[in-house]
């Protein structure tokens, strides 16, 4: 029979829920390490440790110990296929609470073939512990791990010198290893970086300061993660807020929704419409629980604007002191995820903010060599590769460098054929000027539809079979025209002056489609307006 | 430095989940169990959408075994918020006779669930569905990401996941392939408890302590909610004070001993257990690894 709750047997002072009103902060880390050094050892200490376990998790794993001795490493692995292998896979997501704060743990996989996976559970990581082993100190991989922790902004590092009893002198091996490591990362140019020596076997310095070590200064991992500084420049930072839906419940009202997803808005303060570059004010923060004076990143709103403004999903809004910049192309890092390799021109779907354009990588300027942390000329990335490119856009994004704001200087790039994820993106510092002269095209529409005979548009077909029989006949009528399945090709050639026949399966997407030609000033022609060339 | 509630960034984080599915899906549809899960996640629905209305459905599974008094809150709800709810049943295999009391649990799991759940979603072509899962339940969900994509059979491929960074989604399937989506990922369980309360969120009143018909069976408290639930021999039914963890069916949620009877207590008894939320649901403890199987399958 279930037992009402019995209080707990080792709860802890240090890490108790809280049960009053008062402000916990969220902060994420992400645990990497080669393997066997006992990464998913300490994430199960920590977690033991502060109660994010209950008794029955814990007998579930006593049963499967041996010698009735704790095996913490049991306490991570999730998959079946995992515990087949006896190896972490896919990254997992943790959870426990201190007194100030709620820990999400990210404890990923440490073989060279997930890098992939680390990097999902690094990017939105306010902080990184890395794993060394004191036995065999500074590895390869320790190297490859703090350089993709530091090339996904995570600010603050600690390096957890692990199986610090295993070692003679364990001070001087340890005064070694953190000066060798303190090296490295400085270089690398994390905000924070602290070292730990730890025995995630014995516990030492990770919850309870250990008396095994007294040279050592007392702190913990958890202190470490009580104490850093989350906020640091958040609220300072200049506005960002993408536009993910127009929300028109009623004829008079057009609010839009959206995440401030850096700085803070106000009622009354004048922003910046990306990228049409439309300035106009704040008129107010909507909420469900009421208009607000005011609201700071990260919150999921309603803004209304004073003028009558076109702003769409995809545009942004944005501080006018210090604005993002439009480009439409850029360098940028890429991790490439994709069981094929990267292919230079080929066109992928880019994911920025809630905007979804087409993009190709023009030129591949390097590839990082992760031993060396050196760059090296290639001339495509393979899986797990990371790499300097330069990407082109079919339209404008709204962009800052990823060092300044994760949430506008990060996308993904998605393969159009298998939907998958293929890369994750960071954009590099930004070139001084717009240099997209496509978007600035000297050549006017009305030109061009003097010489072709008729001006560029768009019609909008269910399928690929009624789109070639149209095109065949507008063609045969005598207009100039191209077939497309994207609505950025459609948008690029209709305004090229061409008639785009562009196929868009079921009735929301080419809702949607025409939603977003008509925001790009496109006209767009159902099939049976009978529209002929001039 | 100011600081921010770590309740305020998971809701931001959810709401944006929920933005995002609706304008990159066609079709998306919310599954609503009844439990506090749903109920955070519909309540956060309607954060999103304010002013306007939910742009998306409800669905719930019925397994026609569910608490009378789930059933009853569900339509009182409903009707209250004027949301639009489907309920579903897999109609054929309760003609079948298959029950959660003399079917494996396996067994009924599947028919009533699973295959439930996947009729309901080709039924109406659903290709994105909200579920309130969160990943401190179980260890299979610790890995599952916000965005899980399902084939056209509606499987889940562990191996096969899309890399998942920032809040960059990625919703992109094929025609008959589906999203799981889950935006409470990185809540906990007491993280939606203490939701529940700041937001005064109604939940359904099992989860508060009072005096309920049950009887003990295989180590743990069944109560005793129609007369379907026949007393097998030396069962008796008894009065106790009981409340609920989770609530599934009635026949297969064991219930608590417990004086918990306001959020308050809840809140305050949970932060002293020592049990998972898991221990009184019984179809997960079937064999090691047995939700993770589940879900291969199609199950939420």
């Amino acid at each position: 029979m279930n037992a009402p709750f019995p209080l707990g047997a080792h709860s802890d002072a240090l890490c108790v829920q809280p049960l009053s009103a008062k402000t916990t902060e969220l902060v994420r880390v992400v645990v990497v390490g080669s393997v066997d050094d006992g990464k998913s050892s300490l994430i199960g200490r920590l977690l033991y440790e502060c109660d994010g376990l209950y008794d029955d998790q814990i007998a579930c794993i006593r049963k499967r110990s041996v010698d009735g001795v704790l095996d913490f490493s049991l306490f991570t692995d999730g998959l079946l296929a995992e515990r087949e292998q006896g190896i972490t896979i896919d990254v997992a997501y943790r959870y426990f609470s201190t007194r100030e704060r709620k820990v999400i743990v990210a404890d990923t996989p440490g073989h060279v073939q997930y890098t992939r996976n680390m990097a999902t559970g690094a990017s939105t990581a306010d902080a990184v512990v890395i794993l060394v082993d004191a036995r065999l100190g500074v590895l390869a991989q320790t190297r490859r791990h703090a350089f993709i922790a530091a090339l996904l902004g995570i600010p603050h590092v600690a390096v957890a010198i692990n199986k610090i009893d295993l070692v003679d002198d364990a001070h001087a091996v340890f005064a070694r290893l953190s000066a060798e490591v303190r090296a490295f990362t400085s270089a690398l140019g994390f905000r924070s970086a602290q070292a730990f020596p730890v025995s995630a076997l014995r516990g030492d310095n990770i919850v309870h300061p250990s008396p095994q070590t007294p040279w050592h200064d007392g702190a913990t991992i958890l202190s470490w993660l009580n104490a850093l500084p989350l906020r640091a420049g958040v609220d300072d930072a200049p506005l960002r807020f993408a536009v993910q839906a127009v929300l028109r419940p009623t004829l008079d009202y057009r609010g839009y929704a959206g995440t401030v997803s850096a700085g803070t808005v106000r009622p009354g303060d004048d922003v910046l419409v990306m990228p049409s570059g439309l300035r106009t004010e704040v008129a107010a923060i909507d909420t469900f629980d009421g208009p607000k004076d005011a609201v700071r990143a990260p919150a999921a709103v309603v803004l209304r604007l004073r003028d009558d403004v076109d702003v769409a999903r995809g545009d942004m809004i944005a501080s006018i002191e210090r604005p993002p910049q439009r480009r439409s192309s850029f360098d940028a890092d890429l991790v490439w995820f994709g069981d094929a390799p990267l292919l230079t021109g080929h066109r992928y779907l880019l994911k920025h903010t809630t905007r979804r354009v087409s993009a190709h990588v023009e030129v591949l300027r390097h590839r990082y060599d992760l031993e060396t942390l050196g760059t090296e000329p290639a001339s495509s990335l393979a899986q797990n590769d990371i790499g300097r490119v330069r990407l082109v856009c079919s339209r404008p994004l709204v962009v800052d460098p990823y060092t300044v704001d994760r949430s506008t200087g990060a996308f993904i790039l998605i393969d159009r054929h298998s939907n998958d994820t293929v890369a994750a993106g960071m954009i590099a510092a930004l070139d001084d000027e717009e240099r997209d002269s496509s978007w600035r095209s000297d050549v006017e529409a009305h030109e061009r539809s003097a010489r072709l005979g008729h001006r560029g548009l768009v019609f909008l077909v269910d399928d690929e079979g009624a789109g070639r029989a149209l095109e065949r006949r507008l063609f045969d009528e005598g207009a100039h025209t191209a077939l497309c399945d994207d609505v950025d090709d459609a948008a690029v050639l209709a305004g090229a002056g061409l008639v785009a026949v562009l196929v868009a399966r079921g009735a929301q997407r080419r809702c949607a489609g025409r939603e977003a030609l008509e925001q790009r000033g496109v006209s767009v022609v159902d099939e049976d307006a009978g529209w002929r060339p001039r | 430095m100011s600081t921010k509630d770590h309740l305020d960034v998971l809701e931001a984080e959810a709401i944006g989940i929920l933005r995002e599915t609706t304008a990159e899906m066609a079709k998306p549809v919310l599954l609503y169990s009844i439990g506090k899960d749903s109920q955070v996640l519909l309540h956060l629905a309607r954060k999103a959408f304010h002013p306007a209305a939910l742009p998306f459905p409800l669905l719930h599974v019925d397994t026609t075994w569910k608490f009378r008094e789930m059933i009853a809150f569900r339509d009182a709800f409903a009707a209250r918020h004027g949301l639009q709810l489907l309920v579903h049943t897999n109609e054929a295999a309760v003609r079948e006779g298959i029950n959660p009391i003399d079917s494996s649990s396996q067994k009924y799991t599947t028919a009533m669930k699973t295959q439930a759940l996947l009729q309901a979603l080709a039924l109406h072509g659903f290709d994105a569905a909200f579920g309130g899962a969160r990943r401190d339940e179980e260890k299979s969900r610790a890995k599952e990401r916000v965005f899980s994509f399902r084939d056209r059979l509606g499987q889940w491929e562990p191996r096969r996941q899309r890399p998942e960074l920032w809040n960059l989604w990625n919703g992109r399937v094929d025609e008959g392939e589906s999203m799981r989506v889950f935006p409470l990922s990185n809540w906990t369980e007491l993280d939606v408890w203490h939701y529940v309360r700041r937001e005064s969120i109604p939940v359904v009143p099992l989860y508060f302590a009072k005096v309920r018909p049950v009887v003990a069976r295989n180590g743990t408290l069944i109560m005793v909610d129609d007369e379907r639930l026949r007393l097998r021999l030396g069962e008796r039914i008894e009065a106790r004070r009981v409340r609920f963890r989770t609530l599934g069916c009635y026949p297969l949620s064991g219930a608590l001993l417990s004086d918990a009877a306001t959020v308050d207590d809840v809140i305050a008894e949970m932060s002293a257990s020592r049990v998972s939320e898991r221990q009184g649901r019984l179809i997960d403890h079937d064999e090691e690894g047995s939700m993770e199987s589940k879900k291969r399958e199609g199950y939420f």
